[in-house]
């Protein structure tokens, strides 16, 4: 116990507003860069369905290599490389939003690739009997009953995502763990800020857990 | 004749399932097709609307031949409706949904339009206060009847059984089996793949016995059930009669 008392929680109070600010960043990177993660999963993970060769080939090959390589190397790879082949620099702020959406993206295709072939052949045989084209039945009849399939395992990747933008702190994005190491490192209250930044975490993927279930709840009869 | 099949084959890599079959449907005519499992009759049945590709012959349905490369199939598709053995209603939308569904997006009719015609066909099938329920609220019969619903709300010009009765409780049987007698008594085309004899024997125009890929017999009920020229015939229906 005197261990632990012997730390000044309170004095958390005054970085607060430092900590804020990382999370704002945290949020932003994570929101716009999964928004982006879910269009290119959708149509990459379509794309993985697709009888046309190119298609298939193009959306596997995206697929395995954003999966394939660790995201911290992908970050790095944006924010130092990059720059170097196509002759301008990349604001960190960008590179970390583009990462994180690359990256969910694969992740993405692939959750979207599994819930579309679980439904049952049955669905699109009976769209496709009335008529229904091969477009119109994936939009009215498969992907409705696909999408309330991929809820649990887009909150997982969700919440992996958020995590994974502690590690754009690396390419200067001034998100949570990038502020947390700034004033601990000038303060020298490294565990009551790293602890607070723990919870800060905590917090928001506790949170979207919950909201996911309220609407996967929503998406039952 | 509104359904025209010549030396139809169909092959699942090298699996022959069809080995030739020719057949004609007139309009107005109730069709059964029984046979033992694995006789290749819900194959040819789902050749009929291209559910499967057709190896080589043809499938010409009310003029139009399915191979044909100028051929839109979405549109032969809206004038065949089919019934499945496992219903297949969209659990995601409510039972006047299911039957809207093709109406509204194929056929672009206007929300008051078409619910009156969904209305009407639940009606017909005796579930119009089950309109707002959803498929899993229903019984197997309910689901079924709604599932012919939705086949004739796109007015087809036939209708297609895959062993509709099949998936039910015994005892759920005979209300769908009268759906589609009396479908029959207004004059539906249709063609069934059943194992349900005394519907074929009494509502049936003809039967076609099926195995191993081909037509062995085909003609009245009667003939069939009473008289049949093949020993496989006969054996067949020693088995479930």
């Amino acid at each position: 116990m005197s261990r632990l008392t012997q730390f000044n929680w309170l004095g958390v109070v005054d970085y607060l507003p430092a900590l804020a600010l990382g999370l704002y960043y945290t949020l932003l990177v994570s929101v716009i860069g999964l928004i982006i993660g879910f269009v290119l999963g959708a149509v990459f993970g379509l794309g993985r369905l697709s009888h046309k060769k190119i298609i298939y080939g193009l959306s596997t090959a995206y697929v395995e290599l954003l999966r394939g390589t660790p995201v911290l190397v992908q970050a790095i790879w944006v924010y130092f490389a990059l720059p170097l082949i196509v002759g301008f620099n990349i604001p960190s702020l960008v590179a970390g939003i583009l990462v994180i959406g690359l990256n969910s993206g694969a992740y993405i295709a692939e959750i979207v690739r599994g819930a579309v072939q679980s439904v049952e052949k049955g669905q699109s045989e009976a769209g496709r009997s009335l008529g229904l084209s091969q477009h119109l039945t994936m939009r009215y009849v498969i992907w409705p009953q696909a999408f309330k399939r991929m809820i649990p395992p887009l909150g997982n990747q969700f919440i992996i995502s958020i995590k994974d933008t502690s590690l754009l702190s690396v390419i200067l994005v001034p998100e949570l763990i990038f502020q947390g190491r700034l004033v601990a490192s000038n303060h020298f209250n490294a565990v009551e800020i790293y602890t607070t930044v723990a919870v800060f975490y905590l917090v928001v993927t506790l949170t979207l857990s919950k909201v996911l279930s309220v609407v996967e709840k929503r998406l039952t009869h | 004749m509104i359904i025209h099949v010549s030396d139809l084959h169909k092959s699942f890599g090298d699996n022959e399932v069809l080995k030739g079959i020719d057949c004609d449907v007139e309009a107005k005519e109730v069709v059964c097709v029984i046979g033992p499992s694995g006789s290749g009759k819900s194959t040819f049945l789902r050749c009929l609307n291209m559910l499967e590709d057709i190896t080589s012959g043809d499938v010409v349905i009310d003029g139009q031949s399915l191979t044909a490369r100028e051929t839109d199939i979405n549109a032969v598709r809206t004038e065949i409706g089919m019934v499945f053995q496992q219903f297949n209603l969209f659990p995601h939308m409510s039972v006047i949904d299911n039957i809207s569904l093709a109406p509204r997006k194929v056929r672009g009719l206007s929300d008051a339009a078409v619910r009156d015609r969904a209305l009407k066909l639940l009606d017909k099938v005796g579930l119009r206060e089950k309109a707002d329920s959803y498929p899993n609220q229903l019984s197997g019969g309910q689901q079924q009847r709604v599932a012919i619903a939705r086949a004739l709300a796109m007015e087809p010009k036939m209708l297609l059984f895959d062993e509709p009765t099949s998936a039910l409780d015994p005892e759920l049987v005979g209300e769908v089996l009268a759906v589609m007698k009396q479908l029959a008594l207004e004059g539906m085309t249709m063609v069934v793949v059943t194992h349900e004899m005394g519907f074929a024997s009494e509502v049936g125009d003809r039967v076609l016995f099926m195995d191993d890929g081909i037509i062995v017999e085909e003609g009245t009920p009667d003939r069939i059930f009473k008289n049949p020229q093949s020993a496989r015939t006969e054996e067949f229906l020693n088995k479930v009669l």
